[in-house]
Parts: structure tokens; sequence; C-alpha cells
């Protein structure tokens, strides 16, 4: 990290540069053909990604979008997907990241398994995870928008208590332990110093968690079908009325969940950087 | 002041045992070991963020084992710095004031002060990224002082400089020394020890083997590893001066008994001057050529080295030199026998003080 070339005596030495000799980039290793059949696999993989939803923008016509976007439902449905699910991350974000911490920072028996129980939320099938939280919270959260927020909350907060963990994992211990000796207590170590230099892996952890909890499907079916979250909303118009009737509503939906990432990152862009 | 009593640690597969030795207020105390010896585990359990398996801390006759790192008062400086990357210099040196409640105005007054007493004015707005390994060295020092620490606790802070920067960072150690900062200094370097120290402790794994000035534990190391650690024999107090009034030519080494040439480029005043026993040569005769600094002696100790034979001489001062077993044989080397020693003007090497 930034200590390494401390003592050459240029402070102000450009960094780019320097990470250019590093990486792969240098001109006898691109065309080794490894490196290119590396490169055919990635445009793979990327083209895997960017097809679908390609394909969902050339089948969509614009009045078919503007139609989709009036109808009431759908705006109730997306504005009810967006603000569940980033209420379910802010509110599970009061514990999911002490946990975050606790995880990176303490040593206690059982650690390993405890880091490999949090993800259980992900490996289960999400119908199966709807049963269970539905078990946990009864019949009484059925078609409720709390019960939503607890579906999505549960297959959704691994994301972010992962992304606290190694984000904290990555601020060295010597910079709180620094800050021990200066007089700080552990909650200003914990606020002055882990939180901001892990805010980033957080803010990424947040993002991740509320999309995912947005595009959950099974979990929160089989807790309310009604209120209708958008994911259910474009499988029943699928179901209901076929492919070209869900597609504009798949589109929209996307984009919207795009825009708002993409926003989001924007806004957290300048925000103190950890990995200097 | 500080003193510790029997501390013992037990971290991962090594121990430290039963180290025990005094710091009075003022002091300048250097640990000086090879490195995984365990100095920076000891500073780090006087400093409470390591534990000890057994023994005490006490600070001005209270034990302090069990206090938190907070209470103990002690400013702590890394090797490395560890500086928070996301605070800038000021702030950085801030961060102890504010967790010690200091109104806002008098800290921006003692920030000020603090930069400029280690010469870092113009970074204050600058992050740490953006520092050279000296100027960032010099935030962590203004950093762990703020506090006003009874103790500073320093972990081989000269150790990832080069050389310029070294040289500046010791004389603003030296520098707070003489203000009163008691300090407590690990290093793996003699020449640090030597220039800085009031007592040096050399620790050999996991212990502490020999306590006591500079002069007395490398003049007379107690043990062959000590001997071999510190790697000289012969150190001498004294004053530099230049004769012919200009740095860069001969300089003259003055122990008040006897007068040395060297070649350095170190300003005139008070130092150490030391000489690598295997640097001095032994004649029967006066020996001819440029070796400036040639003396008759008389030998007083001729014992087995590691590698060769040390044999001492005393010349008004003594001195070690290191030669083979087959010179001691043609010299007729003896206690009490004759002989000329002769060194070069660049094998002396000058500390300041």
């Amino acid at each position: 990290m930034g200590y390494s070339n401390k003592s050459t005596g240029y402070p102000n030495r450009d960094r780019g540069q320097e990470k250019q000799v590093d990486s792969l980039s240098g001109a006898r290793l691109r065309h080794d053909p490894l490196f290119l059949c590396f490169h055919a696999l990635a445009g793979a993989a990327l083209l895997f990604i960017i097809a679908p939803i390609l394909g969902l923008l050339l089948h969509s016509s614009p009045s078919e979008l503007t139609e989709t976007a009036m109808d009431r439902e759908v705006r109730e449905s997306i504005w009810l997907t967006l603000w569940t699910s980033m209420s379910a991350t802010l509110l599970l974000s009061v514990v999911a990241v002490p946990l975050g911490y606790v995880l990176a920072r303490e040593k206690f028996p059982m650690r390993g398994f405890v880091t490999a129980l949090i993800d259980i939320p992900i490996v289960i099938p999400h119908s199966a995870a709807g049963i269970a939280v539905l078990g946990l919270l009864g019949t009484d959260f059925i078609g409720t928008k709390l019960g939503i927020m607890a579906a999505m909350a549960f297959v959704s907060v691994p994301y972010l208590i992962s992304a606290a963990r190694e984000g904290f994992a990555a601020v060295p211990e010597r910079l709180e332990r620094a800050a021990f000796t200066l007089g700080a207590s552990r909650a200003r170590v914990f606020f002055t110093i882990s939180l901001p230099l892990a805010w980033r892996a957080i803010v990424s952890g947040l993002i991740l968690m509320w999309g995912r909890g947005m595009s959950e499907f099974g979990a929160v079916l089989i807790i309310a079908y009604k209120p209708t979250v958008t994911p259910i909303l474009i499988w029943e118009r699928f179901g209901e009325y076929g492919l070209s009737y869900a597609r504009p509503l798949a589109l929209l939906f996307i984009g919207i969940c795009l825009i708002l990432f993409v926003a989001v990152r924007v806004i957290t862009w300048r925000g103190p950087n950890v990995n200097r | 002041m500080l003193t510790v009593d029997d501390i013992a640690i037990e971290w991962n597969a090594f121990t430290l045992g039963g180290v025990s030795f005094d710091v009075s207020e003022g002091e300048y105390f250097v640990l000086l070991g090879a490195s995984g010896v365990g100095k920076t585990v000891l500073l780090e359990a006087i400093a409470g963020l390591t534990d000890t398996s057994k023994g005490r801390v006490q600070l001005d006759g209270k034990n302090i084992t069990e206090d938190s790192i907070q209470s103990r008062g002690f400013g702590f400086v890394y090797q490395d710095q560890a500086l928070f990357p996301h605070l800038t210099v000021s702030a950085n040196i801030a961060y102890g004031l504010k967790a010690h409640r200091v109104p806002r105005a008098e800290i921006q007054v003692r920030v000020s002060e603090l930069a400029e007493a280690v010469g870092i004015e113009g970074l204050l707005a600058r992050y740490p990224e953006t520092l050279s390994g000296g100027q960032a060295q010099r935030v962590a020092l203004a950093r762990a002082l703020a506090p006003k620490p009874r103790c500073l606790l320093l972990d081989e802070p000269l150790s990832a400089l080069d050389t310029a920067a070294r040289g500046s960072m010791r004389g603003l150690l030296r520098k707070l020394h003489r203000d009163g900062q008691t300090v407590i200094h690990v290093t793996h370097d003699y020449e640090e020890a030597i220039s800085l120290a009031t007592r040096v402790a050399i620790m050999e794994a996991g212990k502490i083997v020999q306590v006591g000035t500079p002069a007395a534990v490398f003049q007379h190391p107690k043990s062959e590893f000590v001997a071999r650690f510190v790697g000289i024999h012969n150190f001498f107090k004294g004053e530099l001066c230049y004769p012919e009034d200009s740095p860069g030519s001969m300089a003259e080494f003055s122990t008040g008994a006897m007068t040395f040439s060297l070649l350095t480029d170190a300003p005139p005043g008070p130092g150490a001057m030391t000489l690598r026993s295997e640097d001095i040569t032994l004649s029967s005769k006066r020996p001819e050529g440029s070796a400036r600094n040639t003396f008759l002696g008389t030998v007083r100790d001729v014992a087995p080295a590691r590698l060769g034979i040390e044999v001492v001489v005393d010349m008004g001062v003594e001195m070690a030199a290191l030669v083979t077993e087959s010179a001691v044989d043609q010299l007729g080397l003896a206690p009490g026998t004759q002989v000329w020693t002769s060194f070069k003007a660049t094998a002396g090497k000058f500390l300041e003080d």
C-alpha cells in the first residue's frame, strides 16, 4: 500500500505511471497467446451478461415503455420494491455492520463456522428461505410490507455482512492501536478510524444488499403476493399475458435499478479512500 | 519513573521471559537487539497493546500492568508511522488532542507549535499518502507528542528512512531528549544507540543481557554475544574539530588523552568515535606509509575471539585490535610487550551527539 515507496524522496511522484509497470498491460505480455486467449474468454463472459439485456432493449419499443411507465400498478410496484428494500437494508445495517466488525477483529472459537453460517441464505432455495422467514414471523405477516422487508433482508443481508467484514479486515490493526495509544476510546476509534476507512466497502455492501433485496422473488412470493413487488409483477404478467407484455416492465425495472446504482456509486465516489 | 519488573510475554511460538529494567525521568533508553528478539513486543507490552503473562509495569511507583492503553499516557511511534490515511497531517496531529477533549482553539495552537517543533509547518493540509518517509515520521512523532506523553515509545523510528532523513530525524530526537522528554527507543542499529542513548539495554533471545551507558556496554561487552552484536570494541567520547577550519578537510577527534585524525564531513562538536578492531594494524616497527594514526603502546591483554585473537593495547587509551594467530606469534605479543598500532583516517567513524 501507500507505505512502500515512502523512502524514495519523491513525495508527489506519479502513482499512475507506477501502476503501469506492475500491471499486465506491458506490450510483451499483451502478445502472449494465453493472454490473448484470456481476452477472448473475458469478452465472451461480458457478452453473456450484456446480450440478454441488450436483447430486451432491442425488442421493446419506446411507446410500449412509456405505456408501461404510465401504468399505475407498475409505478406503485416499483416504488414499493425500491423503498422496502432500501428500508430493509438500512435497518439491517445497524446490526450487520457491527457483526462485520466483530468477525473481522475478534478472535473467538468457531469464528470460521459463524462466517460460513452467514452465507446460508445465499445458498438455500429462496422459496425455502421464504418458508423459514414466515415460520419465524408467523402468518400475521402474510401480505404485509414488514413481511416483504423481512424476506428481502433475510436473503440479502449476507452481502452486507461480508462486505463490511472485508472492509474492516482491510483496515490495518496498527492504525487502531495507534489511536488507542493517543488516548481514544474504543467507540471513538471505531467511528473515526475503522468506520471511515471501511466506508467504501460498506457502501458497496449496502448497494449490493439493496439490489439483491429488490430483485428477490421466491422468498417474497411466499410471504406477500399482494402488495406486489416488481419481480412478482413481471412474473405475473408473463404468466397471464406472455413475453411481450412482461418485457417492457422488465426493461423498465432494470433501467431504474441501473440508474440508481450508478447514482449511488457516483455520490459516494469521493468518500474517504481506504486502500491507499 | 518507569519500572519494568520481570515481564514475560508468550506470543505465538515465542517467549519473552523475565525482562526487568528501570527508566528514569528524562532518560533516553535504547533497547538494542537483533530483529525478532522481541523488542517490539516488549514495547507494546509497556504501552498495554500486548498482554503479559507475568510481571509488572510500574509508572511512578504505581502498578499500571492492568491499566487501559488509553490511561497510560505513553506516546507510541511505529516504524512505518501508521498515520491515519483518511486524515490530513493536521488532523493526524490533532487526533490525540481531540480524544482528550482539548478545546478547539487550543488544539489549533498546539498543532502549529508541534508542526513547527518537528519542521513540518508547510505540510499541515496534506494527506499522509503524499509525504516522504522522513516527513511521515515527523508527523508520527508530532502526533505522539501532542497529548504530552509521560514517556515516548519509539519502535525502530529511523530504520525505514534514507540516510539524509535519518540524520535529521536523529537530530530531532536528540533535541526532544534535551528538552526533557523521556524516551524508550527500540532498534537493531548500534549507531542509533551510540548517538542517542543515555543508557542501552542489549537484548538477546527474549532477555536483557546487559544494561549500561553506551560507553560501558560498547567498551566492556559482558558476553561474547554482546561483543559480536555491537561489533565494535573501540568507542571513545570526545570532541571533533577541524584544525584547518574547513569541514571536509582532515578532522581531528580528541578524547582529552589522545587525538586521532578522521575523515568525516560531520560538523565540529562533541560526539563519539568508533573503530572496528579488525581495522587496526599491529607491527613491531613504526609502519611507513599513509596511516595517519600511528601510536606506540603496551599490550595489556591477548585473548582468543570468535575469529582470530583480540589484542588490547594501551597507548594512552585502550584499544582492541583483532589479528590472526600467526601475527601474534610473529610479533611475539604478550602482556607487557611494546607494539606499534595504526589505523587509517577512514577507519574511524564519528557519530555526533
